[in-house]
């Protein structure tokens, strides 16, 4: 549903991403590691619009996306969350998640009304268990739960494809077992393509069906998340040696 | 929450009311006149804030200023069409140049203080170039429409007509601000405000929703300027185009608030009023007084009240019911 084709990123001289092809099937539950700078984040970048490749295709359903603005490859399924989740802060919780439901998606679109759109965000800051007030500005919220503020948002646009950037950076034991189970769910009840890239490794290889490995822009491994934690250019590139 | 809307909606009523009467109630036609004035560069000020108010900071608003005064006006005396086409057309072209040079910005990223300068720049240029073409539309020393007195070229012996347009334009900005307040469009734009890319990763179309307020608040601006110049029969680069009139309407919507729906009106009320006092109790023995006083009170302003007189009053209020409703 998903595939990389050749994709090479540039940045004056140094090259982000070297050629890197990866087909992802429906309803997959990708992990994406590397070390940091191996170009994981710039690949969602890619992926997402934020930036053109270089050289090489993003195919979406079977329709070319690469170089498309990001607005309209979200519209088209693809949504993503950020490293840094980026809260609208003068927009309430509410308001946030309601961005996803308005713009994102092109069953609902601006047409429908400010209350059904209100009434569907409720509906996912319910699926990701944010429990504050959702008429509350997201100007002081802990880490956890700005993170699941992000996931809404992202999922209300009513992706395809989810492109989840370290959803567990920065967070405490509880909130990891939430956060990851929030990335569990979607993919099991709402049958969402995830891929995901995270340097928590204890949580993501017990969740993915797969993994992707990064070093220096270019794709290393790929396999189930046994294999790969046994593969000796994985381990002298990121996990190490214990 | 719903006390203050109540009590703001009430005071709005009242306020309506009023300016409805006003003409009618006092004889002066001075004052009269004076009110029209404020309404005015209210209906102005509330149309730039339109933008500014999504961080949007155009100094140069003026451009659209002269468009609207200037194509009415030369239209009319010389080649007779009347003011009721003429607007139209300057509306026209303030929206071809608000869209030329907002997609330039837009497309090229252009935000916050940079935005600003270009819109500056322009604003210096669109004075410029009425000077340089002084054959057609009187260079600085400005340009005075034809006096026919009749309805079909927008002359009205009566000039309490231009009052009430301009108090009906007031109300239309402002029920259109209130509209897009509740619409998706300040979602958008509040969004593509703090961060374009986290907008864009939603779904929000960046361009798009920055050009729809862009052309606007352009197209406003211009009939606030047709408007003016058909009032005060008058046009000059310094009055109605130029840097110096961008920056003053700037000043008002930022003094009243611009983020409030009155704070431009109660921005231009208090410095029209201001000036006009100035002017007449010290007349000609301190010229430039009025600029000293609202350069010091703008930086006061922008220091101690960033959200505007409006703005200050209704988080003042806000906190004292806050602390009322949780004392019971």
């Amino acid at each position: 549903m998903l595939e990389i084709q050749n994709v090479t990123k540039v940045f004056g001289g140094i090259l982000a991403l070297t050629g890197v092809s990866l087909k992802v099937g429906e309803g997959s539950f990708v992990g994406l590691i590397g070390p940091n700078g191996s170009g994981k984040t710039t690949l969602f970048n890619v992926v997402s619009g934020a930036f053109p490749p270089s050289k090489g295709n993003v195919i979406f359903n079977g329709q070319a996306i690469s170089g498309m603005p990001p607005n309209h490859i979200c519209r088209q399924g693809i949504a993503r969350t950020f490293q840094i989740p980026q809260p609208i802060k003068s927009l309430t919780v509410a308001e946030n998640v309601m961005l996803g439901t308005i713009f994102g998606s092109q069953q609902i679109g601006t047409a429908c009304g400010l209350d059904r759109a209100r009434e569907e965000a409720l509906q996912w800051l319910d699926f990701v268990g944010l429990k504050l007030d959702p008429e509350s500005y997201p100007d002081r919220m802990t880490a956890g739960d700005l993170r699941k503020l992000e996931m809404a948002r992202a999922i209300a646009t009513r992706p395809k494809v989810l492109l989840a950037d370290e959803v567990l950076s920065g967070l405490n034991r509880d909130e990891l077992k939430d956060a990851s189970g929030i990335l569990q769910k979607a993919r099991d009840e709402l049958g969402l393509t995830i891929i995901w890239v995270e340097h928590v490794m204890h949580v993501l290889m017990k969740l993915v069906e797969r993994v992707v490995v990064l070093n220096y822009g270019m794709l290393i491994a790929d396999g189930d998340p046994a294999s790969v934690s046994k593969d000796e250019r994985v381990i002298e590139a990121y996990l190490g040696r214990h | 929450m719903q006390l203050i809307s109540k009590f703001s909606r009430s005071g709005l009523m009242l306020l309506l009311i009023l300016l409805i009467m006003l003409p009618f109630l006092i004889s002066s036609s001075y004052l009269t006149h004076i009110v029209t004035l404020i309404l005015l560069w209210s209906f102005v000020a509330t149309a730039w804030a339109y933008m500014a108010r999504f961080g949007m900071v155009s100094l140069g608003h003026g451009v659209f200023l002269g468009i609207g005064a200037y194509f009415p006006t030369l239209m009319f005396n010389y080649w007779g069409v009347t003011p009721w086409i003429g607007i139209f057309v300057g509306l026209v072209v303030a929206i071809v140049i608000a869209a030329i040079l907002g997609y330039t910005c837009f497309r090229f990223g252009l935000l916050g203080d940079y935005f600003a300068l270009v819109t500056l720049a322009v604003a210096e240029v669109s004075a410029l170039v009425i000077m340089a073409l002084r054959e057609i539309t009187g260079g600085s020393l400005g340009y005075t429409l034809r006096s026919t007195g009749r309805l079909a070229d927008m002359q009205f012996a009566d000039k309490r007509v231009f009052y009430f347009m301009a108090l009906i334009l007031l109300i239309g900005a402002m029920y259109i601000w209130r509209r897009i307040d509740k619409s998706p469009v300040r979602l958008a734009l509040t969004a593509i405000e703090e961060s374009e890319i986290a907008a864009a990763s939603l779904g929000v179309s960046v361009i798009r929703y920055k050009m729809m307020i862009t052309l606007l608040s352009a197209a406003l601006t211009a009939l606030g300027g047709s408007l003016y110049a058909q009032y005060v029969t008058y046009v000059s680069p310094d009055t109605i185009a130029g840097v110096g009139v961008s920056l003053s309407v700037c000043f008002k919507a930022i003094l009243g608030g611009m983020f409030a729906v009155l704070g431009p009106f109660v921005g231009s009320a208090i410095i029209v009023s201001l000036e006009e006092y100035v002017r007449i109790s010290l007349g000609t023995s301190f010229l430039g007084l009025s600029q000293i006083i609202f350069g010091v009170s703008l930086l006061l302003m922008i220091i101690f009240m960033p959200r505007g007189i409006m703005g200050s009053m209704s988080m003042a209020v806000a906190k004292r019911l806050n602390r009322i409703s949780a004392r019971h």
